[in-house]
């Protein structure tokens, strides 16, 4: 039969829509000039590529201090935040998945709205409660709201994975005496794993990507790397260190997700092998 | 099961409660606040002051009302470019085989393993006036110019209002691409629009195409079949994907903030000038209620939707039943 071309033809302008920005992204971290934006001078002619964006990455530079501070600020409270979600998350999702109470579905309402809330009214409402509260902002008001809207996701992604989870293998746990620690640490956890790494590693690049919300608690001079990011202006000279450290990034999470997907690859065929 | 200490009141409390207690403390009970502020008066100090209801009849008065018609409008167009975008694309990606299909979903994920705000940076370098993407506008605003200037007075003003025609004849000075709501709209398309694309790809993934060849063999044209049948087939996804776009449209703000200018004010920057900037507490709880509304209607039309469906599923499902059973017992 006919194969649609303006259907296929659309998706390649889309896809070329959406890479074209990390194309420039790539790009701009190898610029000579990093108050035009340009890779040629005034009068046209071609400055070349240069390293030295990548090289004050890596030595630290004194002009690219406050960007790599809010970078590995970034990387503690995400990482801070994706521990503390992901316990949260792992037994709030035991919970919902194992009773159907009055208790559960104000739980799950609990669970669930965060999700089809913007951002901008998690991040304005806590706002609201620190002024409430009169604290001052500053790292633990960022983490608290980070851990807030992470918990929903790791929570519905150990849902999805509980619904193939045979409960039978609790029930002969306990039929062989184990008692409901041991059951939960031996039995249970393990076979949650991947969900609940899955869930971390989602709760992960929602707060190392989160603007908004931080930007509404952060208070004065705490800077996660997003917002320092956007706090920039685009005269800034320092510019194309931020589009290297982006392709850093990039390179490092493809790095990471093709060996996860080499693992679970590996697990499932020998599962399959049994 | 009745002996299970797994299964007893006392378990489901102690593993409920971590997550209970958070989201309450740090969802629900700030709802709250944000709901009681705005029943407050602001103090010049950028306090909380006496509980009136000075805050909401100031919300009438200044340009508040043009703000959130602004955000709903802008809102309404970044949904519709990206469903008439995302419909093509996860169509041709549910007729390829399953191999190019893992390849191609992957790569419309993959931008999203760069950060969100260079990715907005990005495209801030790009739009520069001096910019190739800014002579691409003005093509694109004097084709415009020339689609919709035949048009009668009052019908072309319908389109100026709804943000689709100019006003007037095309000045390239006074329309440069960066601080316009044009990169506002670009931009968010290009920020949600995977997420319009995955909802309908997997529901057109379930689809079974071979009922559109069964309509073309039946002598329907190929769009009438796609409109009629693809369509109605794929709606499930077709509304999680208006709402995965329409509900981040509508709390956007680092996009407007970064690309819009003065031009392009929506609610969630309201919000934060209201909230940090002029310390105006109520105010920015009341906006906040106000976009909260906004977010909630459409949410609510669409669980209603649902309902009906499931309730006519069953009806349809029950009658089914009910017309094998008696021709069983006829037979």
């Amino acid at each position: 039969m006919k194969r649609s071309f303006f259907s296929v033809a659309v998706l390649g302008l889309v896809l070329a829509f959406l890479y074209i920005p990390i194309l420039l992204v790539f790009a701009y971290g190898f610029v000579p000039n990093g108050i035009s934006m340009s890779f040629f001078g005034s009068d046209g002619r071609f400055l070349g590529v240069t390293w030295k964006w990548y090289r004050q990455i890596f030595t630290g530079g004194f002009a690219i201090k406050p960007l790599l501070d809010s970078f590995w600020l970034s990387i503690t409270v995400a990482g801070l935040a994706t521990l503390i979600s992901c316990v949260f998350g792992t037994t709030a999702a035991l919970a919902l998945h194992r009773w159907k109470g009055r208790l559960q579905s104000i739980h799950h309402t609990l669970v669930y709205v965060p999700l089809i809330m913007p951002d901008i009214l998690i991040g304005i409402s806590l706002l609201m409660l620190f002024v409430a509260v009169k604290v001052e902002c500053g790292f633990w008001t960022i983490l608290i709201a980070h851990v807030t809207f992470c918990v929903s996701y790791v929570v519905m992604t150990i849902l999805a994975r509980l619904q193939d989870f045979d409960d039978r293998l609790i029930e002969a746990a306990y039929d062989l005496g184990a008692g409901p620690w041991y059951t939960f640490f031996k039995v249970e956890l393990p076979l949650l794993l991947p969900g609940i790494v899955a869930g971390g590693l989602l709760a992960f690049t929602l707060s190392i990507d989160d603007v908004v919300i931080t930007s509404f608690v952060n208070g004065a001079g705490t800077n996660t790397f997003p917002t320092y990011v956007s706090s920039m202006t685009k005269h800034s000279k320092n510019l194309p260190a931020v589009f290297a450290l982006s392709t850093l990034m990039l390179i490092f999470t493809c790095a990471l997700v093709g060996v996860s997907k080499t693992l679970t690859g590996k697990n499932q065929t020998k599962q399959k092998g049994k | 099961m009745t002996g299970n200490p797994l299964r007893s009141r006392r378990a489901e409390w102690l593993v409920t409660l971590p997550s209970l207690l958070w989201l309450g403390l740090f969802f629900a009970v700030p709802a709250v606040i944000v709901l009681a502020f705005t029943f407050h008066g602001h103090t010049p100090n950028g306090g909380v002051g006496e509980w009136s209801l000075e805050t909401w009849r100031e919300l009438v008065d200044p340009d508040y009302p043009a703000i959130v018609w602004n955000t709903i409008r802008i809102s309404f167009e970044v949904t519709l470019w990206s469903i008439v975008l995302a419909l093509p694309c996860a169509y041709a990606i549910a007729r390829m085989n399953s191999r190019w299909r893992a390849i191609v979903a992957g790569s419309i994920m993959l931008p999203f393993w760069t950060s969100f705000v260079v990715r907005v940076f990005a495209w801030k370098t790009m739009l520069h006036p001096d910019g190739w993407l800014q002579s691409c506008y003005l093509t694109f605003l004097r084709v415009r110019e020339w689609m919709f200037g035949w048009l009668p007075g009052s019908l072309k003003g319908l389109f100026v209002w709804m943000g689709l025609a100019n006003s007037g004849p095309v000045d390239p000075a006074a329309s440069t691409i960066l601080d316009s709501e044009a990169a506002v709209v670009l931009v968010s398309v290009y920020s949600f629009l995977p997420f319009a694309i995955m909802p309908i790809y997997t529901a057109a993934e379930k689809f079974d195409f071979s009922l559109l060849e069964a309509a073309r063999d039946l002598g329907a044209k190929s769009f009438y079949a796609f409109r009629k049948i693809f369509i109605p087939g794929i709606k499930q996804g077709l509304i999680s994907a208006i709402l995965m776009v329409f509900i981040p449209a509508i709390g956007s703000y680092v996009i407007p903030q970064m690309l819009g200018g003065t031009d392009c004010v929506l609610i969630g920057n309201k919000i934060f000038m209201r909230a940090i900037q002029n310390r105006n507490i109520p105010h920015a709880s009341a906006l906040a209620t106000l976009m909260a509304v906004s977010v909630l209607i459409p949410i609510a039309c669409a669980m209603w939707w649902k309902r009906r469906q499931n309730a006519r599923d069953r009806k349809r499902l029950e009658a089914e039943t009910a017309r094998l059973m008696i021709g069983g017992a006829s037979s």
